[in-house]
């Protein structure tokens, strides 16, 4: 089992982002619950959704508490959020920012940052910061937990118009392209 | 009809607002009528879509709250057509009026509740108390599972509300927040089957606006000096034996169901590895899947422990609950609502009650969870477990376990 905890702001297409990773998932076999939390729609207010991935059938429609990655699509939010709540050891940032890893605070918790200025290519494709499918795209370099094609498959079924579908499907190809993957090396206690 | 359902058993991706409103797609009602409320909201979003596209050939009436919903549905079911809505919270409380009056007229009326707590304080969260509150107004209520039983359970719901010894409106209810927004993999009935489960339209045969065959629907009645209580007493006995008629109604619905489509649900209450437990926690909705996955932990430690789920609350199945009841000795109820005049949840108050039934009274427990989208997670079924374990040997508790009091 393989727990995805999603950081957002509301606006931003995080709960969007969580069905089309449902339904790549789904179409490459795996059993997959993805429940975006969310109540009044209100933009820019943190949002959070939670995706677990299984080969076996679940049951449990519950939130999740100890994510093995945490995939924040907006740059803004660890400052208010605490993303690496109850994150596994060895677990995975997956980070939308234009920063280095060196100029981010990363728990001792995660092994593996996969940084990708997101903001940047969505200001570029869309005019907007609208973050989800580039975010989508860093996701699967990160992981590779998912293909590129089933998310691009997963986009084409989701209800984008003809040009909103080519310009996601291009925010997906860049986040997947423009990922810097980063393994961290710690010294072993004493 | 789209090309989009030709498919058999396509596949879908969504969650459990999308697919009640494949559910009702697929049920052919003729007018929806709706007004968004969150977790509702999406529901009639897709409806409204699904109708301007063409997916489904059906008036849809957006109309400017729920009261005139409600009042608009009954007019249609009054004409003959099937009908359907949704709604939950404050909205609910709103349409109060002709929702108190759609079972008095016998309109097969179907509607989600996407259960949410009511305000105040201030929540538009996840809980039941909205339709818990309206358990008693006369709708038979189904609270499902899983995002592909809210599905089943929405196409099943128009064959128990139209059946000629029930004609009461159903109410199907899920969760707000873990089913109205929980994504998950679930499959779609062919259409041509559902339109052979379903048979023929035969909606209103019984109070029908047909000028060819005028009748006075809804007569005035009452008082000692008026035109007496005969004519609404019998009304209220007939609406009482349409509720008993449909306990069975709804065990064969859902028996056909599973010979067609391949999908078993329990369609009253379900009995999760009762055979030879101890104690049982009794769960309602999607909370269950935590509690079942708990159970088989525990059961995995030599604890001889079991779940029962209430599907069907209204009319509530008291002699299945009493059969389940005489398999074990002490339960714990977990309520995701709760009953003010009893301190306690509502699952809790119909269990006891239920329990007259039952061979013998056995330790009974409260606990209220998932208020407000609080989450109920294999931590909180666990206590649920220990605390109703501790029933066998110990006594029973007064008080309800609050047990997101501390999240």
């Amino acid at each position: 089992m393989y727990e995805v905890r999603l950081h957002g702001r509301g606006g931003q297409g995080a709960v969007l982002a969580a069905s089309i990773l449902a339904k790549a998932l789904v179409a490459e076999g795996k059993h997959v619950i993805a429940i975006p939390q969310f109540g009044f729609e209100r933009r820019g207010a943190p949002v959070a959704a939670y995706l677990r991935v299984h080969d076996q059938p679940m049951r449990a429609m519950t939130n999740i508490y100890h994510p093995n990655c945490v995939l924040c699509i907006d740059s803004s939010l660890p400052k208010v959020v605490d993303i690496f709540s109850g994150m596994t050891e060895g677990g995975m940032l997956v980070q939308s920012t234009k920063r280095s890893l060196g100029e981010l605070k990363i728990p001792a918790s995660v092994a593996t940052v996969a940084l990708c200025d997101a903001v940047a290519i969505t200001l570029e494709i869309f005019g907007r910061p609208i973050t989800n499918t580039t975010m989508l795209g860093a996701f699967a370099r990160a992981t590779g937990m998912v293909s590129l094609d089933a998310l691009s498959q997963a986009l084409n079924e989701s209800n984008f118009r003809d040009a909103g579908l080519k310009q996601n499907q291009l925010a997906l190809q860049r986040g997947y392209e423009l990922t810097q993957v980063h393994t961290i090396e710690r010294r072993e206690a004493a | 009809m789209s090309a989009v359902l030709k498919p058999k058993n396509k596949v879908l991706v969504c969650d459990g607002n999308e697919a009640a409103a494949w559910g009702v797609v697929l049920s052919r009602p003729d007018m929806v009528a709706g007004y968004p409320i969150t977790p509702q909201s999406s529901l009639v979003e897709y409806l409204a879509q699904f109708i301007a596209d063409g997916v489904l050939d059906a008036e849809m009436v957006e109309a400017e709250g729920e009261h005139s919903v409600l009042s608009v549905l009954q007019g249609a079911a009054l004409a003959g057509g099937r009908t359907y809505t949704a709604s939950c919270g404050q909205g609910l409380a709103f349409m109060f009026e002709p929702y108190f009056r759609t079972p008095n007229l016998r309109l097969p009326i179907v509607m989600s509740i996407v259960t949410r707590d009511g305000i105040s304080p201030q929540c538009v969260w996840g809980g039941q108390q909205d339709a818990m509150t309206v358990r008693e107004v006369g709708w038979i209520q189904m609270f499902c599972e899983t995002v592909q039983e809210v599905l089943d359970t929405t196409v099943m719901a128009y064959k128990i509300a139209e059946n000629h010894s029930v004609m009461l409106p159903v109410n199907v209810n899920h969760d707000g927040n873990y089913l109205s927004n929980g994504i998950v993999r679930i499959e779609l009935p062919d259409q041509d089957e559902v339109d052979q489960y379903l048979g023929d339209k035969d909606v209103n045969w019984h109070v029908a606006l047909d000028p060819q065959r005028p009748m006075a629907v809804d007569p005035l009645t009452g008082g000692s000096a008026g035109t007496g209580p005969a004519l609404f007493t019998r009304y209220r006995q007939g609406q009482c034996e349409g509720m008993q008629n449909s306990l069975g109604v709804i065990v064969e619905a859902h028996k056909e169901w599973a010979q067609r489509f391949g999908r078993s649900f329990a369609p009253l209450i379900e009995e999760y590895r009762l055979e030879d437990a101890d104690y049982a926690i009794i769960t309602i909705g999607s909370m269950a899947g935590a509690g079942k996955d708990v159970v088989d932990a525990a059961r995995n430690r030599g604890e001889r422990v079991g779940l029962i789920k209430i599907k069907t609350m209204r009319p509530f199945p008291i002699d299945a609950m009493a059969a389940a009841l005489n398999k074990v000795r002490a339960v714990g109820v977990v309520d995701r609502s709760v009953c003010f005049g009893w301190n306690s949840g509502p699952v809790f108050q119909e269990t006891l009650a239920a329990m007259y039934y039952a061979r013998e009274r056995i330790p009974c427990l409260s606990m209220i969870g998932g208020l407000a989208g609080a989450d109920l997670t294999e931590v909180h079924f666990e206590r649920a477990v220990r605390e109703t374990a501790k029933l066998l040997a110990g006594p029973c508790p007064r008080q309800p376990i609050w047990l997101n009091a501390q999240d």
